[in-house]
């Protein structure tokens, strides 16, 4: 009998599927509808302390490789986010489904303060983002590529926050291994890896221009999958932290290889572009086959396992 | 699909809408239901999603409200448009008689709707609600697809002096069957409330700020759902 239940850092997730960051969570209510619809562990999109309106249209195109975006980091504030959070809390813990708030600075000091905040609404876990592309026009390098960086943003997270913490990690970064090494070392709990790619730019041929408003954009869908399932593989093998693997993850086969590769939860964004929110059960669903299919009652008995 | 994500068309004809705005159709079609909407760039300026006003040619009713629909509107003949999509869950057919309330703009939203009626024989009333006269837009396309076409404004300057919904209830004629809005949003819930007293069916068309278009961002939420991938068109319930 197939068991979908896995653990992450001692907490219970219903299914292995993680809504991402950035995708549907702008409200309580789509948090609420993707538990609903099958997602183990449900999180927010990324706010900042102070409310950020976001670069203009077109933030977020679909390609033949996938979806590239600059939305920008649009978000109401850690204060208004707060509330949206402890919202969503109360409507989720019945349905057993925890919340990932997800918190993003442009100085050691942001994500300081924000964390803060979003700590009242006492989420299941807090997701630092440290690995935003999109917003280098404005903010320079996201701390993800830097080791150091990486370890000092954690620090002072974990400075003023006991509960769950985990550190989005960027697929760019030279060395991802020597970044999360620094932020197991600095108090993370566990691991995302990791966020969009690049950033990548399309050119519109007849407009002559990049078609991004923001010119770059970061990578997602099925062009990330296999630069993901490398870096969750590698820092599987490197570091004894839960990881949630997410990167172009769109079918049950998709979610088993990360689990493979070394995941403990699975996440799942770019896949709803299109199918919408009935991805989760699509995937639950052809993940609960396979694993029949090839005997395996327990996510935690085959996780790692293609490390040979 | 290509690592394009837009296609490109031309401006062929322009069709004044008076101090609205003005109707662009373009020199190609679009497959796609009526109530379905398209997201329109122009390069450098913005992008932002528009009702198909029509498939064949496909055709786009702009109303002049800011920065991006002004320079819209100051496209000509021969000027090219970029389009993807298109995106959403449109209306679909029901009834033999049915009837299309549109507020401003929102006229556009059921040009379509009207043009695949009207060949199943379906007779068609059409309520075009605006301010004034001058900011009527598509009467004559909903005359010239032979709907039976009834006019409100706020100022009496064309049809009854009232909103849409007294228009409605002034209209004579065969019993509908069936209800369509797209409008203004407090003119979406008085025709929800309208059709739940009458025991109609009716579906409305939302319409919220939105980025992607494609049910990934999330900033057109309207409560659980996104207008964008769930719609825009939903039962009237929604509103109730």
């Amino acid at each position: 009998m197939t068991d979908l239940c896995v653990e992450l850092c001692g907490v219970k997730l219903p299914t292995p599927l993680v809504l991402a960051s950035g995708i549907w969570g702008c409200c309580a209510e789509t948090l609420v509808r993707a538990a609903r619809e099958g997602a183990g562990a449900v999180t927010a999109k990324s706010c900042s302390l102070e409310p950020r309106v976001g670069h203009p249209n077109p933030t977020v195109l679909p390609w033949s490789g996938g979806l590239i975006n600059a939305v920008g980091l649009s978000n109401p504030g850690a204060p208004a986010e707060r509330d949206v959070l402890r919202t969503a809390r109360g409507e989720l813990a019945q349905l057993g489904v925890p919340l990932i708030a997800s918190v993003y600075g442009h100085s050691v000091e942001g994500f300081w303060e924000a964390v803060r905040l979003i700590a009242q609404a006492e989420p299941d876990f807090i997701e630092l983002n440290i690995s935003c592309p999109n917003v280098e026009s404005e903010f320079g390098k996201p701390f993800a590529l830097d080791p150091d960086a990486a370890g000092r943003v954690t620090a002072a997270a974990r400075a003023v926050y006991a509960g769950k913490l985990l550190v989005k990690l960027s697929p760019n970064a030279p060395e991802i291994v020597a970044v999360a090494r620094a932020v197991a070392a600095a108090g993370a709990d566990g691991l995302t890896a990791v966020n969009t790619l690049g950033p990548g730019m399309l050119i519109d041929v007849r407009a002559r221009r990049p078609v991004l408003a923001n010119r770059v954009g970061g990578i997602s869908g099925p062009a990330l999958h296999p630069v993901a399932v490398r870096c969750v593989y590698e820092l599987a093998g490197a570091l004894d932290l839960p990881i949630i693997g997410t990167g172009g993850v769109r079918s049950g086969e998709d979610a088993l290889r990360m689990v493979m590769a070394g995941a403990t939860a699975v996440g799942v964004g770019s896949a709803l572009c299109g199918e919408g929110i009935g991805v989760f059960r699509r995937i639950l669903n052809e993940l609960e086959g396979l694993m029949t299919e090839e005997g395996i009652d327990h996510l935690a008995d085959v996780r790692g396992c293609a490390h040979v | 699909m290509s690592s394009q994500p837009h296609t490109v068309m031309r401006v062929a004809d322009l069709v004044p809408e008076g101090a609205a705005g003005v109707t662009l159709i373009l020199d190609g079609a679009l497959d796609c239901q009526p109530g379905q909407f398209i997201m329109a760039w122009l390069p450098g300026i913005e992008e932002r999603p528009f009702s198909v006003m029509d498939d064949a040619p496909l055709s786009l009713s702009v109303a002049h409200v800011g920065p991006f629909t002004h320079a819209l509107c100051l496209l000509q003949p021969g000027d090219r448009l970029w389009l993807r999509g298109p995106y959403g869950h449109g209306f679909a057919l029901h009834g033999a008689h049915p009837l299309l309330i549109a507020g401003g703009s929102g006229a556009a939203g059921l040009t379509l709707l009207a043009k695949r009626a009207r060949p199943r024989g379906d007779q068609v009333s059409v309520v075009l609600g605006a301010r004034t006269a001058d900011l009527l837009m598509l009467r004559w396309r909903y005359e010239e697809l032979g709907c039976v076409v009834a006019i409100a404004t706020d100022d009496g300057s064309c049809g009854l002096c009232g909103t849409a919904l007294d228009a409605c209830n002034a209209l004579d004629g065969p019993q509908h069957d069936v209800l369509y809005a797209c409008g203004p949003e407090p003119m979406l819930r008085a025709v929800a409330r309208y059709a739940r007293d009458r025991a109609l069916p009716c579906w409305v068309s939302l319409e919220r700020v939105m980025k992607c278009g494609i049910g990934v961002c999330g900033s057109c939420h309207c409560g659980e759902r996104l207008v964008c991938a769930d719609g825009p068109v939903f039962a009237s319930s929604v509103l109730l």
